[in-house]
């Protein structure tokens, strides 16, 4: 047995609830940073998908707007430990995005405003899996929070969901991202607790 | 949803710890070089964002990532592809002062 | 200080000082200690019975005295670590410790060169070090502290800065709340009390500027637009400590 601290609980963790080997519920938003936050003004924001043999699919912000929305509303896992409960979204489903993407490759790397990159096999992307979301809570995302779009891919640990993203590289090989580089699982499942490189 | 006030981050002071649990040395007085601009200073002069699965240190002159620090259970992850170079100070080795020469 | 890595250490609480109401010196006593310097800080870390565990970092409020490491904590409302040190933590109770470490944001009592500490609110725990290292060691060097506050009642070391020290000067400067009869309106730190309480760049003065990042910014700027060489400003600056 290690050490204990007398008297010292920590953050409520047990409140009955079904989450993630690992993680304890909050109630806030933490926000989460690895550097200064972008800030990209709508009129020159752009989303894009990049195909494997060179096509490049944009979408202005004003494009974005004109597309079906979906209001998912998910649990969101971070690694860090924290999970937050039925959160409230609304955004275009990438599945639509997609609609007209010609492309064989399965792997996909996301890239932000910033410089921030993840990756994850496309099969994560659709199929109502995940979301370009540009509200939070019936308000328009904060920067903070990634706005103002960011991916939402819920079934994975947050980190996946890049914040203030920009597009998405479909490769033949897959090509690891900025935490998948620095120890992160390349996959992270948060129910079979893939924090780190071999869990 | 709360913004926070500013970009919040914590000067390279801050790695001192995690870094002296890899290192026998203060890496944090040691000076470095950013690969993507070439400032010159020492890691304490980085700007570290910690609020993330890993401590993410960025060059105070063009923001880019000079150094990463990952710390799982086991192991720990160091990346340093953002630094030319590091100098690290270390006590003077003894140099031969000639009293312990052979004969002559 | 060197050629060894960190390893925890097992801290016992052995005195307790309130500061102020919402932040007080907690003094440990630590086996094996290696000692310190002035402006070094510790990492602690607080395991629950659960195996869930969490760590914080710390700066040391005075030098090095054998095996007794003294920290300062100010009560961060809703935080997770410091509501726990601040008010849980009682005489005799034992946490975990690694350090000291960081070593670039210290003062070393050989240092000759005038020295001008800027502390925004609890930016004062690792310059309050370095008084106390300066006074221990018995050095001449000349202090000046520039010491920023909300409001009076949340002055660290009160008593203590209020006695003489020869060599020391103190200049307080309140945001909100100043006492009856301050000459200085209510404000943020300007180039005005940098230049009054603070040294000539021509002095070349070992600068060192702790607070809120905000803080640290204006006072870091204010100094480079003084003339102040930016090799002799150092900084520390409070990130988000999550409480």
């Amino acid at each position: 047995m290690g050490f204990i601290s007398r008297g010292f609980h920590g953050r409520p963790r047990d409140e009955g609830v079904k989450l993630p080997p690992g993680q304890y519920l909050v109630h806030d938003f933490p926000v989460l940073s690895a550097g200064p936050t972008p800030r990209v003004p709508l009129d020159r924001w752009e989303f894009a998908i990049d195909t494997e043999d060179g096509r490049t699919h944009r979408w202005s912000w004003r494009e974005l707007m004109a597309l079906p929305s979906e209001t998912p509303t998910v649990d969101l896992h971070c690694v860090t430990k924290w999970s937050k409960l039925g959160t409230a979204w609304k955004g275009v489903s990438l599945d639509t995005l997609f609609a007209d993407v010609e492309s064989s490759a399965e792997y996909a790397l996301v890239y932000s405003y910033g410089g921030y990159t993840t990756n994850l096999p496309v099969e994560d992307l659709l199929d109502g899996k995940a979301w370009i979301v540009y509200e939070f809570d019936g308000e328009e995302l904060a920067a903070a929070h990634g706005g103002p779009a960011r991916l939402l891919v819920p079934h994975l640990y947050l980190w996946k969901s890049a914040k203030w993203v920009q597009g998405i590289r479909l490769l033949n090989e897959d090509w690891p991202g900025f935490w998948e580089t620095a120890g992160y699982h390349n996959y992270g499942d948060p129910w079979r607790e893939q924090r780190y490189q071999g869990d | 949803m709360t913004e926070p006030a500013q970009d919040s981050y914590q000067d390279g002071n801050a790695l001192a710890g995690p870094l002296r649990e890899i290192f026998a040395v203060d890496v944090t007085a040691a000076g470095g070089q950013c690969v993507h601009c070439g400032l010159t200073g020492p890691v304490a002069s980085l700007r570290v964002y910690g609020h993330a699965p890993g401590l993410v240190a960025r060059c105070p002159g063009c923001d880019e990532v000079v150094l990463r620090l990952v710390r799982g259970p086991e192991s720990a992850w160091l990346d340093l592809r953002g630094t030319v170079s590091l100098r690290i100070p270390l006590p003077a080795q003894g140099v031969p002062d000639g009293s312990e020469a052979g004969p002559a | 200080m060197n050629g060894r890595r960190l390893v925890w250490r097992i801290a016992r609480l052995v005195e307790i000082r309130d500061e102020t109401p919402s932040a007080r010196t907690l003094v440990f006593q630590i086996p094996d200690w290696p000692g310190h310097l002035a402006g070094q800080h510790v990492d602690i870390r607080l395991t629950a019975e659960d195996g869930y565990s969490t760590q914080r970092s710390y700066s040391i409020a005075a030098p090095a005295d054998g095996e007794r490491v003294e920290l300062t904590i100010q009560r961060v409302p809703d935080g997770e670590v410091s509501p726990y040190l601040s008010e849980e933590l009682a005489v005799g109770d034992e946490v975990e410790i690694r350090g000291p470490v960081g070593g670039w944001f210290v003062w070393r009592p050989d240092g000759t060169a005038p020295v001008l500490l800027v502390a925004g609110g609890s930016g004062i725990v690792p310059l309050m070090a370095m008084i106390r290292a300066r006074r221990q060691a018995g050095s001449r060097t000349p202090f000046r502290l520039v010491y920023s506050l909300r409001e009076p009642g949340e002055r660290y070391y009160a008593g203590e800065l209020r006695r003489p020290d020869p060599g020391l000067d103190v200049t307080y400067l309140y945001t909100r709340v100043v006492p009856d009869g301050w000459a200085r309106p209510p404000g943020r730190l300007t180039v005005a009390d940098l230049n009054t309480g603070g040294w000539p760049a021509d002095f070349t003065p070992a600068c060192y500027v702790c607070g809120p990042t905000g803080f640290v910014e204006t006072a870091a700027d204010i100094l480079l637009a003084m003339g102040h060489d930016a090799r002799a400003i150092k900084t520390e600056r409070f990130g988000p400590t999550g409480g």
